[in-house]
Parts: structure tokens; C-alpha cells; sequence
């Protein structure tokens, strides 16, 4: 016999089915008078540092059909490259940037958007600096573990060519898939649940 | 996101997730799932600080009825149609360790079974008086309660005549953004939890009883509501002291 690790197991994953905007977007649903706001629903104020961006795109599905039911999470740093966090030990992050964004989906188009700022750069767990990037979350009815992706940016090229993250994607086709276009302050990004085109999601 | 935690923040890598313990993503049985599921293999990544960290909400966020669902959409003087019951119970890391100032948001059906959502089409009514949303912060013990009214099961379009047991959605922050889980609670008893496609998604039955809470006698108010106790497990994380990290990270 040996000691006993005393480990719990996670508690296992169920989907957030179709009506998760009643508990993480009740206004959106149009529950009204239990919450101020949405949560998440503005991640920036006119003293947040930083170049204002804007972030819209959909969610498809294996037949290229947008879903009009899911929900996505996005978590990035503030503009220096700093996270509004307990566990940033590196500094303090711009107080007027909560750095954490939620938005469902369109009920009629399937369009998502998020209006932030540029993240600065992270190191990655060797020093190396990663790229500018957004951490996503995307949940939904028939998506039974959430899924977690992230977006690059089309304008970081160098950047993105010394990302340790992009670096270990084998398939070098697929990278395009976690670069989001930008024209002027506005970034487009697609995420593929199937297909040729299948967004690079991460387990981590 | 100001008021933090008193302790020491914790900056270790998660523990792996256990992807054998979650359900896969192709799960037939449950049709949506066969064409929102990835096809191709996840890309594995130890945690960086993109991982690790975190948004950490602060109780001020909440209000003071976010935690009765009895009364928070209710008119004035009056109540939500149920079983009156009390949901409670600790968030937990692997390491059995509580996880304080943890944002926990739920929803439900009402006690008829039905959703206020536009979506929802069943014929059960909808309660005037119940909304279905709720949402509480962990205390410094991992501990969390809320009043609310035990959901109805429902039908819905999947097999021809799948019903869902009565069951509590479950939104979870812990630390990190890496921790991020939706569940769902289902009530001790029910033998509806085993006819359920989205129950069968999940392959261990140990799994599944995870997320059964259990009667709590001792903690029902006589005259008033029934207890459930529902305690969800977080992912744990490495002691820092197994960092080993480059200056500057």
C-alpha cells in the first residue's frame, strides 16, 4: 500500500445547452430587472490605455451554418501586455480594463463582437515573448466541454512568425485558422467547429 | 474586479484535464453535438500566463436578491410556484483545497419545466413570477448558497421522446481562465438522470453521480425549503514550487 494522494476529480463537463443567456446574458434575453447589465458586456472605459479595437465574427458549424446559440468568453491582457489578475505578479494591470469580455451570439445572424483594445505582449513559460493574442472560450448547445481557441492578428506578422504557441502547430496550414484580418481598428474572425478549414482548438 | 482574495495568489499550471472523465465532443446520441464537435485533435499547451490567470470578481458585483431565484424576478409581496428548496454547498480544486471569491451563475427551468426563453416551445406555462437566472461568490471557504424552486423536467426535440430530469445549469470561474466549467446539478433520486442522451454523454457512471446533489436533511428549514448539497470540483493546480521559471515570467 502506499499514501493516498487525496485527489478530487474534476467535476465532468455538460453542455450549456440552448438557453445558457438566461444565466450569463439574462438582459440579452431579455430577462429584465435582475441584473444592472450583462456581464462582460463592456470590458473598456474612455480612460482604458491602449488602440481601441473591434472584434466580430460567427460561430459554424460542419455545414458552414452559423450558430445563433452559442456564447464566447474572451480573456486578454491590457495594452502593456498585463492581465487584471490575482495571479499577474509581474505588475499592475490598467485598472480601467477588466481585460474579460462575454457575448452571445446573434439569435438572427449568428454575428458576435467585442469592442476592446490591443493586447500588449505575454511571455511565454520560457521568457520568450508570445505574440499579441486573445484567449476564447466558446460554449454552446451541442458542445459539450467548452472549447478553447485563440486569435492572432493578421497585422503582427513578425510577431506572429516568433509565437512559441503558433510554432508547434504542425500543420502549417492550419495557423491562418487563429488569425483574425483586420482592416483599420476593426478585426474579423471566423471560428470553424469542423471542416477543412477547422479552427485549432487548445486543450489546456 | 478590485476586492481579491486575502491569500497569497497561486501561480502553478493546472493539472491536466482529464478528458476521459469529461464527455468527448462527438456524442451522437446527443444529435446537435455531431456537427459542432472538432474533428481534428486538440492542440495540447501547458499553461502559460494566458492560462493562469484569470477575471476575479468582486462581491460587489452582486445584489441582494441574486441568490433567491424565489424572489428576484418576482412581483413585490410575491413568490416563484415550486418545491421551495436550498441549493448549497463548497467549489473544491483536485487538491481538495476550497476556492474562495469563486463567481458561480445558474439557471433553470421553472417548476412546470418550462424556460423563459423566446426559443423554448413547451406547453408547460411560464411562472409570472420566476425568471431563472442567479448567480453568488464563493466565501472564504469555497462556500455558496441560494434559494430557488426545484425545476421541472421537460421534453425536448432530440429522440422522439427524450425528456431532460430535472436539472440547475452551473456556470463556474475559478482562478484561472483555464478553469472555466459549465455543468449541470441533478437531484438525488430522479430516474429520469439515466434515460437522459446529454447525461449519456458523460461515460463513467462515478462521473455522473458527481453531479447528482444529495438530500441534505440536516440543513433542511423545517416549514420552509428541503436542502440539496451540491459540491463542484475546479481544476487543481502545481505548487509553485515546481515552477521552474525563467526570470521575468
Amino acid at each position: 500500500m502506499v499514501q493516498s494522494l487525496g485527489y478530487l476529480k474534476e467535476s465532468p463537463s455538460q453542455t450549456a445547452g440552448p438557453y445558457v443567456h438566461i444565466g450569463l446574458t439574462p438582459n440579452h434575453a431579455d430577462i429584465r430587472g435582475v441584473y444592472d447589465t450583462d456581464l462582460g458586456a463592456v470590458m473598456v472605459n474612455d480612460k482604458t490605455l491602449g488602440r481601441r479595437i473591434t472584434i466580430t465574427g460567427r460561430v459554424l458549424d460542419g455545414t458552414g451554418t452559423p450558430l445563433k446559440d452559442a456564447l464566447l468568453e474572451i480573456w486578454q491582457a491590457d495594452a502593456a501586455g498585463l492581465y487584471n489578475s490575482p495571479s499577474e505578479l509581474r505588475g499592475s494591470a490598467d485598472p480601467n480594463f477588466t481585460g474579460w469580455g462575454r457575448c452571445a451570439t446573434d439569435g438572427v445572424t449568428g454575428e458576435y463582437r467585442f469592442d476592446t483594445i490591443k493586447p500588449g505582449r505575454v511571455p511565454f513559460r520560457d521568457g520568450r515573448p508570445m505574440a499579441p493574442h486573445i484567449s476564447v472560450w466558446i460554449v454552446a448547445r451541442g458542445i459539450n466541454l467548452g472549447l478553447n481557441t485563440r486569435l492572432y492578428f493578421a497585422d503582427e506578422e513578425a510577431a506572429n512568425a516568433e509565437d512559441p504557441v503558433l510554432a508547434r502547430i504542425e500543420h502549417r496550414v492550419r495557423v491562418p485558422t487563429l488569425i483574425a484580418a483586420g482592416e483599420g481598428d476593426h478585426y474579423r474572425f471566423d471560428i470553424h467547429l469542423q471542416g477543412e478549414r477547422e479552427t485549432v482548438f487548445f486543450d489546456i | 474586479m478590485s476586492d481579491r482574495p486575502n491569500r497569497k495568489p497561486e501561480t502553478g499550471a493546472f493539472f491536466a484535464r482529464d478528458r476521459v472523465w469529461h464527455p468527448p465532443g462527438l456524442t451522437p446520441g446527443y444529435k446537435t453535438s455531431v456537427l459542432r464537435s472538432p474533428q481534428k485533435a486538440l492542440l495540447s499547451l501547458d499553461g502559460t500566463l494566458s492560462e493562469i490567470t484569470g477575471p476575479v470578481f468582486g462581491h460587489s458585483i452582486l445584489g441582494e436578491r441574486d441568490n433567491d431565484l424565489i424572489h428576484n424576478f418576482a412581483k413585490p409581496g410575491e413568490s416563484a410556484i415550486g418545491e421551495r428548496i436550498i441549493v448549497h454547498g463548497r467549489v473544491l480544486d483536485e487538491r481538495a483545497r476550497p476556492v474562495p471569491g469563486a463567481l458561480l451563475e445558474f439557471w433553470q427551468a421553472n417548476a412546470g419545466g418550462r424556460y423563459r426563453h423566446k426559443k423554448e416551445s413547451y406547453l408547460a406555462p411560464l411562472d409570472p413570477n420566476f425568471g431563472g437566472c442567479g448567480r453568488t461568490i464563493t466565501d472564504q471557504d469555497g462556500c455558496y448558497a441560494f434559494r430557488t424552486v426545484k425545476p421541472g423536467p421537460y421534453p425536448w426535440p432530440n429522440g422522439v421522446n427524450d425528456w431532460r430530469p430535472a436539472h440547475i445549469h452551473f456556470s463556474v470561474f475559478g482562478h484561472g481562465f483555464a478553469q472555466r466549467l459549465i455543468t449541470q446539478m441533478y437531484f438525488e433520486g430522479d430516474p429520469m438522470i439515466w434515460k437522459c442522451p446529454i447525461v449519456q454523454t458523460i461515460p463513467d457512471r462515478a462521473a455522473v453521480e458527481q453531479l447528482v446533489a444529495a438530500l441534505d436533511w440536516g440543513n433542511t428549514i423545517p416549514m420552509d425549503a428541503r436542502a440539496y448539497k451540491f459540491d463542484i470540483v475546479l481544476r487543481g493546480r502545481r505548487s509553485t514550487l515546481f515552477e521552474n521559471r525563467m526570470e521575468g515570467n
